[in-house]
């Protein structure tokens, strides 16, 4: 891919880590706005009008463009990480230190491991080949989301634990039963994705996200194809995200402040900046595996010239995708009240198990009817 | 020393630590962190060994899936710090299981060295031979770290252990269920 570069490791290994720097940047920055995102869709929906006041001294004093932003709330963000920075640091003397301060940390850790196999566009040479954006495209992208995702919940349950506080604690049992009972749902709703993906004579492998992307371009998309799929990977994704109505794990009707009772200043921030992280990027999962990713719309190849144009555009296309579904996070968070603790189980158990299931059987025997009559899905 | 073999020796340091840490820490929730770091340092050495798919069934099943439901019952039914010191073990048991440590270690030397792996520093691939225990060409399956041979292999060659371990979940599935499951009172009555 970069050919024309130095072969030198070092060189090559600094590359990387640039490139990994830039995407921390770019999803850090999604998040913290997302969080902006929140206080100003959340004002829109209750009739008020949200954060508009934080201005910066030279910024807000260039005429229209200044009061412009400053309403808007851009700045917003900045003043809240700040506050995080500067506020005094407090720890309660009950808390079991070590793993008081290691909890926050193994939050935000895995949040910002997946984005490392997070495909975001399609490079077009001049020489007509096609690359991946990707800091690693694996044959087992998929797979991975799902195995470092799933270590998020120990940070959860650490925090709750370590606290040495019973609403804390409820919090971080709540937390560990619900990412079990829901990744079990979410994973078998993605197997009739793989299935159809790498139907016999198919091009892409079914487990890489890159390929199960570029199976949608001029095609259907795959929440056309398999809509139950995606309404039980949707509905898992709030659960493993711990958005409401799903999250158990802080509700603070019940719970004062669920897991992050006693925590304060920073180390908030970061539980914070975790869960935005995270609905960023199941935000970008879902458009990949569901709304076709980079591609245009569904039945219509890509308009966009195959050039550095029409990369740009491919990645503005997907970030548009993904704000969306974050805009979508946000609207149902507004939308619905939060369940009660056992009807989140009941679901989980009872409702969404068994349909995934069923939508396994049910896409196991279409893809064998179409591999027999050896024609092709659409 | 290459980048890999250094990283095989950071992982694999870690992954034996981890063990014996879990092993001696006294606080239950401390041993599970610990095995946490092992299980996620031995899929560290499967990456190494290109063996992707493996690694990242060995976090998804047991760093993700298993261990959640070790501390979740750890935690849910509060033991404290206490509760993992043991009682001076007997002497005949330790000389007992002393012995059958070495033997293992032995045993595993011994395997290792019939077949090549430890006493020859020029057996490059650390495979073994796909020609053992095959009697037709045909049923030879090619050296593949692919998702799909996995499946391929799983689906026919292995077809009936597959199926028996699958039916043994299933008998330890009903075995819980039978164990957990409280007798209804009103059954007594009639």
């Amino acid at each position: 891919m970069f050919d024309w570069l130095p072969q030198n490791v070092w060189f090559s290994v600094g590359l990387k880590v640039f490139f990994a720097l830039m995407m921390i940047g770019a999803v850090m920055t999604m998040a913290g706005y997302s969080v902006l995102a929140e206080r100003k869709v959340s004002a829109w929906m209750q009739g008020r009008v949200g954060p508009n006041r934080t201005a910066l001294p030279f910024i807000d004093y260039i005429p229209i463009i200044g009061p412009f932003l400053r309403k808007l709330g851009i700045f917003q963000p900045l003043a809240d990480g700040l506050k995080f920075l500067f506020k005094e640091e407090i720890v309660p003397g009950h808390v079991n230190k070590f793993y008081y301060y290691l909890a926050p940390l193994v939050a935000l850790v895995p949040a910002l491991t997946t984005m490392t196999v997070l495909p975001f566009g399609q490079m077009y040479w001049p020489d007509g080949t096609t690359s991946i954006l990707a800091l690693a495209d694996l044959e087992v992208g998929i797979l991975f989301v799902f195995a470092v995702s799933s270590l998020g919940v120990y940070g959860i349950a650490l925090a709750g634990w370590s606290s040495n506080n019973k609403y804390s604690f409820l919090g971080g049992i709540r937390s560990s039963a619900q990412m079990i009972s829901y990744e079990l749902a979410m994973g078998l709703s993605l197997l009739p994705v793989f299935l159809w993906v790498a139907v016999p004579g198919a091009q892409e492998s079914g487990l890489s996200i890159s390929g199960i992307a570029n199976s949608q371009e001029g095609a259907a998309w795959l929440f056309l194809v398999q809509p139950v799929s995606a309404l039980v990977f949707l509905i898992a994704l709030f659960a493993e995200t711990n958005r409401l109505p799903f999250d158990m794990p802080e509700s603070e009707t019940d719970l004062v402040g669920g897991f992050h009772t006693e925590y304060g200043s920073f180390k908030f921030g970061i539980f914070f900046v975790a869960e935005y992280a995270h609905i960023v990027i199941g935000s970008a999962i879902f458009t990949l595996l569901f709304l076709g990713g980079w591609h245009f719309l569904p039945f219509m190849n890509d308009p966009w010239p195959a050039n550095w144009i029409g990369t740009l555009l491919g990645v503005g296309w997907f970030l548009a995708k993904t704000v969306f579904l974050i805009f979508f996070f946000i609207w149902i968070r507004w939308t619905l009240p939060r369940f009660r603790y056992d009807q989140v189980m009941h679901l989980g158990w009872t409702k969404l198990l068994p349909l995934a299931l069923a939508n396994l059987i049910v896409y196991v025997i279409i893809v064998t009817l179409i591999d027999q009559s050896n024609s092709t899905p659409f | 020393m290459s980048a890999v073999d250094f990283l095989f020796w950071v992982f694999a340091v870690l992954s034996v630590g981890g063990g014996l840490s879990m092993v001696f820490s006294k606080h239950p929730v401390s041993a599970a962190m610990f095995m946490i770091v092992s299980l996620v340092a031995i899929a560290a050495l499967f990456v190494l060994l290109d063996a992707f798919f493996l690694a990242v069934l060995q976090v998804l099943v047991y760093a993700g899936a298993v261990m959640v439901l070790f501390l979740f019952i750890i935690m849910l039914l509060d033991v404290g710090p206490n509760a993992a010191k043991q009682k001076i073990v007997h002497w005949k048991v330790g000389i007992l299981g002393l012995l059958s440590s070495i033997s293992l270690v032995f045993v595993l030397f011994l395997l290792g060295g019939e077949a090549g792996y430890i006493w020859s520093p020029d057996s490059e691939s650390p495979w073994p031979d796909p020609k053992l225990g095959v009697s037709s060409a045909e049923d030879i399956l090619p050296f593949s770290t692919n998702v799909s041979s996995f499946g391929y292999g799983l689906m026919t060659k292995y077809m009936l252990p597959v199926q028996i371990s699958g039916f043994m979940l299933l008998a330890a599935m009903i075995g819980v269920i039978i164990l957990s499951k409280k007798s209804d009172p009103r059954e007594n009555d009639s």
